[in-house]
């Protein structure tokens, strides 16, 4: 696979995370000619129509109809293209599931999936149009990456180094209408190693997605309250970063999970896995939705009913420090 | 069109052949698909010995046809053909079905060579044969796609959003067959889940579609070559079949979608097709 595919943006500060995909997929598809983009009547939406202004034969519309589109993506990959694929994420994963397992990972194709408008980002469309399952379904697919992107930079470069690496990858962004967390594009990312995004030696917050921002409010908050939070920005939900958060278990001991999307199979359960498996005793506590169907609502609303903005990882960061944990005679650390 | 003579009875005499092999391995495996694998072989063989391009010294030859049988189950029929046009050895088959084969109901594409795409799971080969041909087509290839479907397969939903894509695109490089059987696990196709008018359908999907006999050799070629000569849109091949064909005891019997043969079971079913 070709790397150093490159792409500049010029004004990110005015466009949204679906924009700027949008515009790098366009830039890359200049450079990479095998790159196919392939969408379920939602170019709009998805904002690919550059691409298909740019590109009109490497732009195949199904229809809605995702499973086809899942399928061509296989055939496509075959012989030799590089599909990308963007819908909503809750057809990218559970409409489309069983196409995503066994034509796209178990025949190992080398096709990436873009799925936006995932979490509850879609607030007011409702529970039919979040998706608070998908990382937990293409987590447990052989052969897939997931990643998270935090905002607009983090999917241009994810979007790259997706390209660049063979096999198949599922990326969820939101609606696109979030706010950036990096300032500049003047960072390293790389698939599979977190971002620390704040130091902290108190307690760690790991998050994905739109969540990582919420939580380096929430590490400003506990500042002020004397805390010191560290910040993790897991963008790779799988391979996780095992050292990240063992690094975190070893030197905070108590860990928070943030992420738009259920308890249950995603960041969280990944985070918890790497933790057990460790055999080091520790604090989790998971937040995200509890085992529940999405409300309507804003959706800067539904992060705070949910409890993934500033103010609730704030809440739940005083929770976890009154919470204690068994004392470890073998355990070697500064806490 | 009508074949001469001496290659109808070669390619009559194959199918013989393949379908006593398939007998050959249900029996050593233990059990398989094998009334869907019989209805299927003629048109397999017609494909494999007379149409296909392919190179079994280098299966990923870029330029070769590209099949893939979506009815993943008659992987015992394929694997047979497979192994007689020198993918790899005959005694391979011997460890169908056994724990870490790489051969199994159904085939799997990284693990058997000559395996276009690993299907099993009903309503995904049509799709992915839509991507092999448009991607043909991007690309100026002139080699074919061919997809052999089932008709149970054709109740699902899958399926038709790839036969509407299809002819949506016009896919001319891409022909559908489907083993029209009648049969499905639990009894005839019409009584589960009517298919019929099955022609219109397709035809309304904006295909050329042929209705056949199955199991005779001139018009699976004749169609067959009427689908490399149509220029606007993909052909399909309705090829009515016989479930179990060839062995008396089993043709027509849904029951034998599944089974598996004993000693006395497999001479009797090679001896009737030792009379065919």
């Amino acid at each position: 696979m070709a790397k150093g595919l490159t792409w500049t943006i010029d004004d990110a500060d005015h466009m949204t995370q679906a924009e700027i995909y949008g515009e790098v997929l366009t830039q890359l598809g200049a450079q990479n000619e095998r790159i196919i983009a392939l969408t379920a009547d939602l170019a709009g939406s998805t904002k690919i129509g550059r691409f298909q202004k740019d590109f009109p034969d490497r732009f195949v519309n199904l229809g809605v109809a995702e499973m086809n589109m899942m399928g061509m993506a296989s055939g496509l990959a075959s012989v030799g293209f590089v599909p990308v694929v963007s819908t909503f994420a809750v057809f990218a994963s559970l409409r489309c599931a069983e196409f995503v397992r066994t034509d796209i990972c178990y025949q190992n194709r080398n096709v990436k999936i873009i799925a936006t408008h995932s979490g509850t980002s879609f607030g007011q469309a409702g529970t039919t149009h979040h998706c608070t399952e998908d990382l937990a379904v293409m987590r447990s697919f052989a052969n897939m990456k997931v990643i998270a992107p935090a905002d607009s930079y983090e999917t241009a470069k994810a979007l790259t180094e997706a390209i660049e690496v063979e096999g198949p990858i599922y990326m969820r962004i939101g609606r696109s209408f979030e706010p950036p967390l990096h300032k500049s594009v003047d960072f390293d990312f790389e698939i599979g190693k977190a971002i620390q995004i704040h130091e902290g030696t108190d307690i760690t917050v790991i998050a994905c997605g739109r969540t990582v921002l919420s939580a380096l409010e929430a590490a400003e908050i506990a500042k002020q309250q004397g805390l010191s939070v560290r910040v993790l920005d897991m963008h790779t939900v799988k391979p996780i970063d095992t050292d990240a958060v063992l690094q975190a278990v070893g030197e905070t001991r108590r860990i928070i999970t943030a992420e738009d999307h259920s308890v249950i199979g995603g960041l969280g359960s990944a985070v918890a896995e790497v933790i057990a498996a460790s055999g080091k005793g520790c604090v989790l506590k998971k937040l995200g939705l509890q085992d529940e169907f999405s409300i309507v609502g804003y959706p800067e609303d539904l992060l705070h009913r949910y409890g993934i903005d500033g103010d609730g990882i704030a809440e739940a960061i005083q929770q976890v420090m009154k919470t204690d944990f068994e004392a470890d005679e073998d355990w070697e650390d500064e806490v | 069109m009508v074949l001469e003579a001496d290659e109808r009875q070669r390619l009559e005499q194959k199918a013989n052949e393949i379908r006593q092999e398939i007998v050959k391995i249900t029996y050593t495996c233990g059990g398989a698909h094998i009334g869907g694998s019989l209805s299927q072989t003629d048109l397999m063989v017609a494909l494999y010995y007379k149409y296909l391009k392919f190179d079994p010294k280098n299966p990923d030859w870029e330029e070769r046809d590209r099949f893939l049988l979506s009815k993943g189950h008659g992987g015992v029929g394929h694997g047979a053909v497979l192994a007689d046009v020198g993918f790899f050895a005959r005694s391979e088959l011997d460890d169908f079905n056994k724990t870490g084969s790489p051969f199994g109901m159904h085939l799997d594409r990284l693990k058997v060579k000559g395996v276009d795409a690993s299907t099993g799971s009903l309503g995904h080969g049509l799709g992915i044969a839509n991507g092999m041909a448009y991607g043909a087509r991007l690309l100026g290839k002139t080699w074919r796609t061919y997809v052999l479907l089932g008709d149970g397969e054709l109740n699902g939903g899958p399926t038709w959003e790839a036969a509407m894509a299809a002819g949506h695109f016009k896919l001319a490089n891409l022909t559908a067959l489907v083993d029209r059987n009648h049969l499905c696990i639990d009894g005839s196709t019409e009584d589960i889940m009517s298919l019929e008018p099955l022609r219109e359908k397709w035809e309304a999907f904006g295909w050329n579609a042929l209705e056949i006999d199955g199991h005779d050799f001139d018009q699976i070629c004749q169609a067959i070559e009427a689908a490399q000569q149509e220029t606007g849109r993909p052909t399909v091949i309705i090829a009515s079949t016989i479930k179990g064909k060839g062995v008396d005891f089993m043709e027509n019997q849904a029951s034998w979608h599944y089974g598996g043969l004993d000693e006395a079971m497999e001479e009797q079913a090679l001896n009737s097709l030792r009379k065919e």
